[in-house]
């Protein structure tokens, strides 16, 4: 019995009730106040977790809180971390602390801080929640918690297309846990339990094949469609075009991995037979994805649209690494996972900076010459964008390079030739990738003397350094240091799969 | 079979409500006229609940809850009134219900000049009938007790005279309760003759040795469900709801959503659990197709209504397919002993789906008193005038939804999906699943109109104008109380399960229980 974790799970939740409670004006003069304190503290908290982690033993559950909740569903709660799950607790927390920050100086229309705080503590809550939840139940309700505040998020703040995009977003992830959740009954009527550690020790005992294959099938389509996997993943690009700055930040950088999590977690360890089945289409989705998301990129003329589409891509990656069912995949993906938030996140950032200063993120409309007109902005985004298209020595090489050696020499039982066909078709997107980031900073970074005389523009201020430099420094720090996040994952992987170190 | 007080005692909450009924009907005649009969009215069912509670919560013994026996009442006999687990339950959920629906009502008669001492009075007979119903231990006390509850309903629903919309919705709602009764009476006749029992428990004797051989049984069986699938408005019988729903003064729709609805799926449980168990190879798969049907239609319709009122009939229709879905496992259950878990899980998803009904139309009764219209337009900047009474709509809808923060909706539809996975109509919680996305799609709309900007400003709108009278808040904080306090503890509706479990004598074999889960 550990109370950290509750702590921080019920630290958002008591913010938001006050947040309720505070009404009138104070209440909306002192919204964003409360709300970066409190996610300050679950950051500080966060961080008191890892220091109570044991890194020695990162496979096994630490600071496990298990209570019963509902005896009649037995449904508990029951939460914990290990290694796969502690770096998302402190990205979520990292993000969302960010994200506030930014609220401090840049309130998108139509204001009311009340409610938009709330709603994105309301957020972490289902955020952090679903990351540490070891009860299924337990993790599908945290896994829904953060449809209605993320729904609400864009519909009330995001930009012209706003309802469409937010409905859109709501009822595909929607009909995707609805699957999710009958293939989670299935599991517990055929094994007895919902306890994910004892489901994954497991590993699909008392189970018969076919009912692993259509659970792993009923589960895998919600994850899918939250990751998103192509073809479900027409809800993307709206919602992150449309929802405002820290809306698109939170959906890149932590929402999009509940789902690819979900199949770690859960898809993969407790469902083998299911997997085994099922992974070379798991890859080809994903592969589908780099190719096509690159692609799309390409033809983009708007470019926070194009941020958008690039996730497609880059969570084709963290798709392949899993479907290999190898660690070094799996681990791949993980960090392909985290690294994917810190960068997107950032992009995203940098994507509501420059629609400040051009009041537009239409790539025509932000003409060149960004170097010169506000040279650190410039280099922070060319900073972002090669993080973004793998260069060694950042962060977003080495998830994707796992990803690619998994399927190199993928796990026995799988076919080998399918999956060196992905991986040639992988390392084609990785080109592409290079390809659609390279445009853009050639569009809007560099530019001719015209553009340049086209006057400075405001450079990064230090309330933005204060929200950009950490996740830049992270992406920095990942990419020359991996093991930092692999000594995490490896042996918690390790354990998922069933394989010794 | 003469009457005793034993008998009477037993019969304890029926009888009390039937003599409050009595009581406001007098004092509605007396010269010097009491002020209003709602006090009496509350009286007698918090009085009725109290019986209820007593029943259930002491071990009083089979005689003190069964009454009208053959012989003795002690276990084995033939009782025409036994209030086992399933029966207190649905008592309590009737009475609450019933409580709402009054404090709905306090506001709403005087305002619309219903006749007060009649409007009570026929509440009142209805609900005696529902708790009639729940009890009824045999066909013909079921189909009177069915018929108590509608008749008076007809009259509810046209109370509001002069009014072309009320007439019309009471006579359509007359119409087709007269064809469902002659429907399922015709029904009751087939089962009656081919079994020669009218007392549930012998019918299921007699069915159980004739087995479907007998084609007359098997019909009646079938008409009898299609009398009662009349009565729950399930789809394709179901035609009748909205008009009525709309016509009527709202507590009026509310109570036909909520308690009359309940009353109809008690009877239906009864009979088919109890009586018509052997037959369930001919209609579970009635009832399966008749759920999927019901939800899709209801929600698919539910998606273009324009009026809040007809929106919520038509999500009643909806959900009152996912309340059919645990029986539809009858077919596949033989043996596995889990049709008392399935009864369980309808009777579960009944008394959160009461609470976060009632709350919704006691949001739209509010609503309503303003803008007469009640369309969904009119929802607009509901948030800014009137905060709470948004944030509360905002909950019922999520609830009905099934998403959290709304968690009762979820745990509820979680029941129900486990029991059709259990017994294996797997295709069923599929439809469900989909269904559940339509119907966030409608309530949904709903809901975010609350948190738009109205361009109508008009000072006649303002809350100052129209304030919401105070048995109205009282009815929508008592449904806001029961919404929570089923999202943060389900346990207080889930463990009934085990009891009505129990009680129809389905408990899971204990071989069984180390294969299959264990539930509890």
């Amino acid at each position: 019995m550990n109370v950290l974790l509750l702590v921080l799970l019920a630290l958002p939740l008591a913010a938001c009730a006050l947040l309720v409670a505070l009404r009138g004006p104070a209440g909306e003069r002192w919204a964003v106040t409360v709300g970066t304190i409190t996610s300050a503290a679950v950051l500080l908290l966060s961080l008191a977790a890892v220091r109570a982690f044991d890194t020695g033993a990162p496979q096994r559950m630490q600071l496990e809180t298990d209570v019963g909740w509902t005896s009649g569903l037995g449904l508990r709660l029951h939460v914990g971390v290990d290694g796969v799950s502690l770096p998302l607790v402190v990205l979520t927390a990292l993000l969302t602390f960010l994200c506030l920050l930014h609220l401090r100086r840049h309130l998108p229309e139509p204001g009311r801080p009340r409610a938009l705080v709330g709603l994105v503590l309301l957020l972490e809550v289902g955020l952090l929640g679903t990351f540490l939840a070891l009860d299924l139940l337990l993790f599908f309700i945290f896994f829904e918690l953060v449809l209605i505040p993320m729904y609400a998020v864009i519909a009330g703040w995001g930009g012209a297309g706003r309802t469409g995009a937010a409905t859109k977003f709501i009822l595909y992830t929607l009909l995707g846990s609805a699957v999710t959740l009958v293939g989670f009954l299935v599991v517990f009527l055929q094994t007895g339990t919902l306890d994910m550690v004892e489901l994954a020790e497991r590993g699909g005992d008392g189970m018969s094949r076919t009912v692993q294959v259509v659970a792993f099938l009923a589960v895998a389509t919600g994850f899918a469609v939250k990751t998103p996997m192509w073809p479900l993943h027409t809800w993307l690009p709206d919602a992150h075009s449309e929802a405002p700055t820290i809306g698109s930040v939170l959906l890149a950088g932590v929402l999009l991995k509940m789902g690819t999590y979900g199949l770690v977690r859960i898809a993969v360890p407790v469902l083998p037979e299911g997997a085994q089945l099922l992974a070379p289409w798991l890859g080809a989705f994903g592969v589908v994805g780099i190719i096509y998301g690159s692609l799309v990129c390409l033809a983009q003329t708007d470019l926070k649209r194009l941020v958008a589409y690039s996730s497609v891509g880059h969570m084709g990656f963290v798709l392949l690494g899993i479907a290999t069912l190898t660690p070094a995949g799996l681990n791949g993906a993980l960090f392909a996972n985290i690294a994917h938030g810190l960068i997107t996140g950032l992009l995203f950032f940098l994507a509501g900076g420059l629609k400040e200063r051009y009041g537009s993120t239409d790539l025509a409309v932000l003409g060149g010459g960004l170097y010169a007109r506000a040279p650190r902005f410039g280099g922070l985004l060319a900073f972002a964008a090669v993080a973004s298209l793998g260069l060694p020595g950042l962060a977003g090489f080495w998830g994707e390079m796992l990803a690619m050696f998994g399927a190199y020499r993928p796990a026995a039982g799988l076919p080998r030739e399918l999956f060196l066909a992905f991986m040639a078709l992988a390392g084609l997107g990785t080109v592409l990738t290079a390809a659609y980031l390279l445009m853009v900073l050639r569009r809007v970074a560099q530019g001719s003397a015209a553009d340049a005389a086209r006057g400075p523009l405001p450079d990064v201020a230090a309330r933005e350094w204060l929200a950009w430099a950490p996740l830049a420094a992270l992406v920095l720090v990942l990419g020359l240091w991996p093991r930092l996040l692999l000594g995490l994952t490896d042996p918690a992987v390790r354990m998922l799969l069933g394989v010794g170190t | 079979m003469t009457p005793g007080v034993t008998d009477l005692l037993a019969a304890g909450p029926p009888v009390v409500v039937a003599v409050t009924a009595v009581v406001v009907l007098l004092g509605s005649l007396l010269p010097k006229r009491p002020r209003s009969p709602v006090v009496p009215t509350l009286a007698g069912l918090a009085l009725a609940t109290a019986w209820v509670g007593a029943q259930a919560w002491t071990p009083l013994g089979r005689e003190t809850r069964a009454a009208f026996c053959l012989g003795p009442p002690e276990a084995g006999a033939l009782c025409s009134y036994s209030a086992g687990d399933l029966t207190l339950v649905l008592q309590a959920l009737v009475l609450a219900g019933a409580v709402v629906v009054v404090l709905m009502s306090a506001a709403a008669v005087p305002e619309q000049r219903l006749p007060a001492g009649e409007f009570y009075l026929l509440l009142l007979c209805s609900v005696c009938g529902a708790l009639t119903l729940a009890a009824g231990g045999d066909l013909i006390t079921l189909l009177i007790a069915l018929e108590l509850v509608s008749l008076p309903g007809f009259a509810l629903v046209g109370l509001r005279r002069r009014d072309a919309r009320a007439g019309e919705a009471a006579l359509t709602f007359f119409l087709v309760s007269v064809v469902s009764a002659a429907v399922t009476l015709f029904g009751i006749s087939l089962v009656y003759g081919a079994t020669g029992a009218v007392h549930l428990d012998a019918v299921r004797a007699g069915l159980a040795a004739s087995g479907t051989a007998e084609p007359m049984a098997a019909l009646g069986v079938v008409l009898t469900v299609v009398g009662f699938a009349f009565k729950v408005a399930a789809v394709p019988f179901h035609f009748w709801a909205p008009d009525t729903y709309a016509g009527a003064p709202l507590p009026v729709a509310a109570y036909l959503a909520v308690v009359s609805k309940s009353a109809g799926f008690v009877g239906l449980m009864l009979l088919l659990v109890v009586a018509f168990r052997p037959l369930a190879a001919v209609w579970g798969p009635l009832v399966a197709v008749l759920a999927a049907l019901t939800m899709t239609v209801g929600n698919l319709v539910a998606l273009r209504q324009r009026e809040a009122v007809r929106l919520l009939a038509w999500s009643s229709v909806a959900h009152a397919g996912y309340l059919l879905v645990p029986l539809s496992v009858a077919a596949s259950a033989a043996g596995r002993g889990i049709l008392g878990e399935a009864v369980g899980a309808t009777v579960v998803y009944l008394v959160v789906y009461a609470a976060m009904n009632l709350g919704a139309f006691a949001v739209a009764t509010a609503v309503g008193r303003r803008r007469p219209a009640n369309l969904l337009t009119d929802y607009r900047g509901l948030a800014s005038r009137s905060p709470l009474q948004a944030a509360a709509l905002a909950f019922f809808l999520a609830a009905l939804a099934g998403l959290p923060p709304g968690l009762s909706g979820l745990f509820a539809k979680i029941v129900v999906f486990r029991a059709a996975l259990d017994g294996q109509v797997a295709w069923l919680a599929l439809v469900m699943a989909v269904n559940t996305v339509v119907a966030l799609a409608y309530y949904l709309s709903w809901g975010a109109q609350l948190f738009r900007a109205d361009p109508r400003v008009d000072v006649a709108d303002s809350p100052a104008a129209a304030p919401t009278p105070r048995p109205l808040t009282l009815a929508l904080g008592c449904a806001l109380a029961a919404t929570v306090a089923l999202s943060v503890l389900p346990q207080l509706a889930l463990q009934v399960i085990p009891g009505i479990s129990a009680d129809l004598g389905e408990s899971r074999p204990p071989a069984a229980s180390q294969t299959v889960a264990p539930l509890r």
